[in-house]
């Protein structure tokens, strides 16, 4: 799986990025197994640790196995302003994990991230890669319960 | 063809989506369906159209009526008291000291405003290439390439006074010079839409909102200094962003405005989407040009203070909004370009006003214009009328300014002295 | 494309899309739209208008709505604004009256 992945990119080193993209969003654990680690190098003909240096350089890659849902959370002064530690204390408790954490049926992870750029809107969250702005504790229980109910 | 009586535009920018403007948008198409008035109704989706905190907003022509904070709910009635009875609905226009602002350009937020690299965002689709060609578009890349040398290209720049708005404020045509002065078989010029400044997402909304103008803007720089492949650096944390640029240039390849021989000048020019994976670095320019490379961000030094490369090749690394502005520099011409703005800061700057202000959002004002203009004039001041206490400018790398510093202009000198 | 004239060949054409957000409109035609003139037809004469103004191909007409006038007894009531010209105002309107009076 991971060869045909990386078959779709030329053999190119700048194309690193892409195939790492490519091979998280598609693995249901959203994460860089070791496997596929090995297959990029194989691929690119680039060491393994060159691919380790990328891979732990960017902070979207993980490489331990994550939830379905990836939740991102802005953590940026402007967010922080109007109150998303109340909401990062709300999912804490909703999903019943701490940050970086997966729930225990690997539905969600709990991420914290960079200012995601809809500041307009804040406290913000990412789901994947939908956004979700004007979060209130009422809020985020909604669109939890909505996406638990969906898969 | 039916004609159309009604251009109904919906914000799509990342802010008023995250508040519901796609479920808006179905219903619309729902109830148009119901009322069996689809086919008189033009339904647009655009970019940020600036007021964010009062999203989701529409804008619905001829009269440009301005709707804020609209709900599902709501459009019920929208559809049939103003779309078929003709009486647009009070109660979700902007109210002024309980009178209601019916019109857009009546709105205060939008009137102090000058719209320059913003001119298109929240009023065309950004997904048309057509609507872009019918405010003017792709004419200044038409005009440049037939007509103009890449030296005199350099030197309207110069003659405009543009400099660069991804922080530096470095004066543009001097990065272009050096590029075009350097002999080489390529050359790159690469649009920086990394945009990792909390609070900042100016780049985002105008990738978003007018994709097709950073193309025209990226190719006008490429023809000046003589580069043939452009990459646009879009962080991850923008899906639309992206979608929306790799849509602008399949359009333009599709009819030509991009790829060999442009406007039978001879001119090739190619440009690709790279992306990030979440590294606030990567904005610095030899940390993103790494990052294309498919390498660790870390910012190097360069060889040369102002001239950087990729793969070894010179190139130019240039802000999302510094590009936006060139096509319409082209287009009105450098002097009118330089007659806005101070002394030395020329032009307009975009800002994203977020926090404890009762306009959160994106606008665009002339440079020069006072901290307490923007906040109090076009921010609308505190939220509840609270006392203000500190502004930040920028990023982590901007200064707080307090109320003593209310009236320092906002452009690159001033600024950067006010900050302690 | 290949040349600044084809370029401007499509902006024509895609202004003319674009025109209901201001542009060059030579003719604007308001159609009264309140309850009293809805219940008169209004409706059947505003789609009637636009049926015509696509088949005859204008390019400088816009169409849009109005509230109620106060004339019920005259709906549907059509407002026909002709730049530079004074606005004349059309009663007891009806669909072949439209489709006469774009000849
Ligand atoms: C840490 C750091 C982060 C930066 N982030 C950005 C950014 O997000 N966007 C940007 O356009 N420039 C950013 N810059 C500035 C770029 O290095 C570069 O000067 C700019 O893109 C040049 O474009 P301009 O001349 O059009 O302003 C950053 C610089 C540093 C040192
Ligand atoms: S600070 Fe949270 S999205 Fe920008």
């Amino acid at each position: 799986m991971y060869k045909e992945i990386c078959a779709k990119y030329a053999p190119t080193k700048d194309n690193l990025i892409y195939i790492l993209h490519e091979i998280q969003d598609t693995h249901p654990q959203h994460y860089i197994s070791e496997e596929a680690v090995q297959a990029i190098s194989e691929y690119l003909k680039v060491p393994e640790n060159h691919i380790y240096g990328v891979l732990t350089f960017y902070s979207m890659y993980s490489t331990k196995p994550r939830g379905k849902n990836i939740i991102r959370l802005c953590e940026s002064p402007p967010c922080y302003i109007k109150g998303s530690d109340n909401v990062l204390r709300k999912l804490k408790s909703i999903l019943n994990v701490s940050v970086g954490e997966t729930t225990k049926d690997g539905k969600f992870t709990l991420e914290l991230c960079a200012c995601l750029g809809v500041c307009g809107n804040a406290p913000v969250m990412m789901i994947n890669d939908d956004v979700y702005g004007d979060l209130s504790e009422e809020k985020v229980e909604e669109i939890i319960d909505k996406i638990r109910g969906r898969n | 063809m039916s004609l159309k009586r009604i251009d109904l535009l919906i914000c799509c920018g990342s802010g008023c989506v995250s508040a519901g403007s796609l479920k808006i948008k179905e219903r619309f198409h729902e109830v148009l369906a119901e009322h069996n008035i689809t086919s008189e109704v033009n339904i647009i989706e655009t970019g940020c159209m600036g007021p964010c905190d009062y999203g989701p907003v529409m804008v619905i022509y001829p009269e440009g009526i301005f709707y804020k904070k609209v709900t599902v709910d709501d459009v019920a009635e929208i559809v049939s008291e103003h779309f078929v009875k003709g009486r647009p609905v009070s109660r979700l226009m902007l109210h002024d000291e309980e009178k209601a602002i019916a019109a857009q350009k009546d709105v205060p937020f939008y009137q102090k405003q000058v719209k320059v690299a913003l001119e298109n965002c929240g009023y065309i689709d950004p997904e048309s290439l057509d609507e872009y060609i019918a405010t003017g578009g792709y004419e200044a890349l038409g005009t440049v390439l037939t007509e103009m040398k890449p030296q005199d290209v350099i030197d309207l720049i110069k003659e405009s006074g543009l400099r660069g708005r991804g922080g530096g404020g470095f004066p543009t045509h001097i990065k272009w010079q050096m590029v075009h002065d350097n002999k080489a078989d390529e050359k790159y010029i690469i649009c920086n839409g990394d945009e990792g400044d909390p609070g900042a997402f100016m780049d985002r909304s105008l990738l978003e909102g007018d994709p097709h103008r950073i193309l025209e803007g990226m190719m006008i720089a490429a023809y000046a200094m003589g580069a043939t492949n452009g990459f646009f650096y879009i962080r991850a944390e923008y899906p639309l962003a992206i979608k929306r640029i790799k849509m602008a240039i399949e359009q333009a390849k599709e009819v030509g405005l991009m790829g060999k021989d442009i406007f039978g000048s001879g001119f090739c020019f190619d440009a690709e989407v790279r992306t990030g994976a979440g590294a606030f670095v990567c904005g610095e320019e030899m940390a993103l040009i790494h990052s294309i490379e498919g390498m660790r961000g870390n910012p190097t030094p360069k060889l040369h203070i102002l001239l950087c490369r990729s793969w070894g090749k010179p190139t130019v690394v240039n802000n999302v909004e510094t590009i936006g502005n060139i096509p319409t520099i082209f287009r009105k011409g450098a002097e009118w370009f330089s007659s806005m703005g101070t002394e030395k800061s020329k032009g307009t700057k975009v800002f994203a006003l977020t926090g404890d202000i009762k306009n959160t959002g994106l606008v665009e004002v002339p440079m020069g214009i006072t901290l307490r203009e923007l906040i109090f004039d076009v921010g609308g001041g505190m939220i509840g009328n609270h006392k203000f206490k500190a502004v930040q400018l920028g990023g982590p790398s901007g200064g707080c300014l307090t109320v003593d510093h209310l009236d320092t202009g906002v452009d690159y000198e001033s600024s950067k002295n006010a900050v302690p | 494309m290949k040349t600044l004239a084809d370029l401007k060949k499509i902006r024509e054409k895609a202004q003319e899309d674009m025109k209901l957000r201001g542009g060059n409109v030579r003719i604007k035609i308001v159609v009264g739209m309140g309850t009293s003139g809805i219940a008169m037809g209004a409706r059947e004469v505003m789609k009637t208008f636009l049926e015509e103004i696509a088949a005859r191909n204008l390019t400088d007409v816009l169409v849009t709505q109005t509230g109620e006038k106060g004339l019920s007894s005259m709906e549907p009531v059509v407002d026909l604004i002709e730049e530079g010209k004074p606005k004349v105002t059309y009663g007891n309107m009806n669909p072949d009256k439209v489709k006469k009076s774009g000849g």
